[in-house]
């Protein structure tokens, strides 16, 4: 199916772009514009080169913070898509149970960021939280989000499991709600197992949704910001301190607008080449479904 | 309402630097609307146009740039030569 | 037997995903007193108090009602501007296309940390700022092009025949598309509209940035009162409760949609 060639399709096009390039282009021109400047206030600047590049390269805590950020990102990716996966498997396939089914797992995503923060800090506080409680009084763990960076790190990754593993499973639901009943029935003729039929049936036919629940996973997970910036604020120390949170902090908190464009910049370009990369095995992907 | 571009904080580098960018789209666009190119394999791993090429091109060498800038004290000026001479090879060769 | 092990499994999945939920309903039904005080599965001295306090003062409850409208505004321009574009991209080649389309993803896949400090500025030098179209155009960086993305695959499962027909028998591109296309991808339209609803609701950081007292959100109210007040888990987690509701009833109006609407479309 060959599309119709058509410039005049620019027109349609047009308001998108309009909007989204005054949100986009514009402020990608001034953090460029401030990166290059030591700015004091308005109209006072001076221009300093590439002076803060270097700096935010060299800044040991920049690169943490990105080695966390990659370590993060692969965690959530190594649990949250066999997870989904699992439990779109185990899912309801109609009826009414289905629907309450999909309306329940669908909670999570519509909780705003902070809230979810919120709801997890009451969750695993040791003196009022559920789960803290039981870790500490029943199991006699010490565990306490606010002084130890293993248990912070390990409450965050709880969190965000339990925030976006819905997503996932919706992905994969849909997917397999996709596969026609005739495979299903061919798979049955010839005796395959629950495990062959995944492996040979139902994993080919979710390669499309699944390679979306990866991507939107990753770039997600990259450039969390609210969750742990309400539950740990970076801490204890700098242990949950990932790029965004960095960045805000110099940008925003501490107003130190050059050094704080130059990391934007930075970060931006990171963010570009992931995009670029998915985006290309997104169309391979796209084109290798023929069904 | 008063519209001022002054929060923007214009330089000259920048200001040359953004409207490089911004025209060389520009005579892309007008370049592949009087002539269209097809997609070709060059050395680059994957078909492009020569829109994807640019792209490639330019986002390669803000790498290059963030490289030279953070792990080395080599002189600035020489880095546009370069980036310019490794644009054309991925325009022409990629 | 295997059926009982996986719906034993699913079970004890949905408990773990409800019980931090249902911890917050609990937090939220007792006083701040009688939490730190005692330990309690169930709302020991069950009160409303918390709730009453954030319907009955304006500070609190506006925060609702300036994230509602905001996120409306929001839902309808993205739609509005993202159904043509979406088509062109289904249907018509023209140049640079899919260099637009990548350039519209990359703006999903922005972190909005970068954008939050030129944005403070540049909805400053138009006067915009605090108003909560201001909110509603900046949540436009990431809606817009996750709304061309998911309709442009439901629009690519129409076959192009129909718009063929429809053009032979004199239709012009407005009418056939308003009368005729549209009601075709009302699923679509749903989903889309659903995932507009949903990040325009969950963002935090560009809402807060880009509001100070007329437009601030319900979530910025609440993390302003996590830093002052020295904590009142009570009144927290009622207003917790209440960020939830509104994505329930949606998540309600779309159910029959998400199945199908998800198995449609690419997303």
């Amino acid at each position: 199916m060959e599309k119709w060639p058509d410039n005049k399709a620019w027109l349609l096009v047009l308001p998108v772009f309009v909007i989204v390039a005054f949100s986009a282009i514009i402020p990608l021109l001034t953090v460029i514009n401030y990166s290059v400047q030591d700015i004091f206030g308005p109209g006072q600047s001076v221009f300093v080169g590439v002076d803060w590049f270097r700096e935010m390269l060299q800044d040991y805590r920049l690169r943490e913070a990105l080695w966390r950020q990659f370590l993060f990102s692969g965690l959530v990716l190594i649990i949250e898509i066999p997870l989904g996966v699992l439990i779109a498997l185990a899912m309801p396939k109609r009826g009414w149970k289905a629907s309450a089914a999909l309306v329940t797992l669908a909670l999570p995503l519509l909780i705003p960021w902070n809230t979810i923060g919120t709801i997890w800090i009451i969750f695993t506080r040791p003196d009022i939280g559920l789960l803290g409680a039981v870790i500490n009084n029943l199991l006699g763990i010490p565990f306490d989000h606010t002084a130890s960076p293993l248990d912070a790190w390990i409450t965050v990754m709880l969190m965000e499991v339990w925030h976006w593993t819905p997503l996932v499973a919706l992905l994969a639901y849909s997917g397999l709600r996709a596969i026609p009943e005739a495979y299903y029935q061919a798979a049955r003729i010839d005796g395959a197992s629950a495990w062959s039929t995944f492996l040979y049936v139902q994993l080919p036919k979710m390669r499309g949704v699944l390679t979306i629940a990866f991507l939107l996973r990753f770039m997600d997970s990259f450039l969390i910001y609210a969750e742990p910036f309400v539950l740990t604020g970076g801490g204890p120390g700098n242990s949950t301190t990932f790029l965004s949170l960095y960045l805000v902090k110099i940008a925003l908190l501490q107003f130190d607008l050059g050094p704080g464009a130059a990391f934007s910049l930075i970060y931006f370009i990171i963010v570009l080449l992931f995009s670029f990369i998915f985006y290309q095995a997104l169309q391979r992907v796209g084109k290798g479904e023929t069904v | 309402m008063t519209f001022t571009l002054k929060w923007m904080e214009w330089t000259l580098p920048t200001a040359i630097f953004c409207g490089t960018i911004f025209l060389t789209v520009i005579a892309m666009t007008i370049w592949q609307t009087v002539s269209p190119s097809m997609e070709r394999r060059g050395f680059l791993p994957i078909p492009t146009t020569p829109g994807d090429r640019l792209f490639i091109g330019i986002l390669s060498s803000c790498y290059l740039f963030l490289a030279w800038v953070g792990f080395t004290q080599w002189n600035l000026w020489v880095l546009p030569a370069i980036i310019l001479c490794w644009i054309l090879v991925v325009m022409r060769w990629g | 037997m295997k059926v009982r092990k996986r719906s034993i499994a699913l079970g004890i999945y949905y408990f773990l995903l409800l019980l931090p939920i249902y911890w917050m309903l609990n937090m939220s039904l007792r006083t701040n007193a009688s939490i730190l005080a005692t330990f309690s599965l169930f709302p020991t001295d069950f009160t409303l108090e918390n709730y009453i306090k954030i319907f009955t003062d304006a500070s609190w409850y506006m925060g609702y009602v300036n994230a509602i409208i905001y996120v409306g505004m929001n839902t309808v321009i993205s739609l509005t501007v993202a159904l043509p574009a979406a088509y062109a991209f289904s249907r018509y080649q023209f140049v640079g296309d899919k260099q637009m389309f990548f350039w519209l993803l990359t703006n999903r896949m922005a972190p909005a940390a970068v954008f939050a400090l030129p944005f403070f500025q540049l909805y400053s030098s138009v006067g915009l700022l605090d108003t909560h179209i201001a909110v509603a155009l900046a949540h436009c960086l990431f809606n817009v092009p996750l709304s061309v993305w998911i309709l442009e695959g439901f629009m690519s499962g129409v076959p192009r025949e129909i718009d063929e027909t429809a053009f032979i028998d004199g239709y012009s591109l407005p009418r056939f598309f308003i009368t005729i296309f549209i009601p075709l991808i009302k699923a679509g339209v749903g989903v889309t509209a659903f995932f507009c609803f949903m990040f325009s609701w969950v963002e935090l950081l560009l809402a807060r940035t880009l509001t100070v007292t007329n437009a601030k959100p319900i979530s910025a109210i609440m993390t302003r009162t996590i830093s002052a007040t020295g904590l009142d888990y009570g009144l927290l987690a009622a207003a917790g409760i209440l960020t939830i509701l509104p994505g329930a009833l949606v998540i309600w109006f779309v159910r029959n949609y998400m199945a199908k609407g998800f198995a449609l479309g690419r997303v």
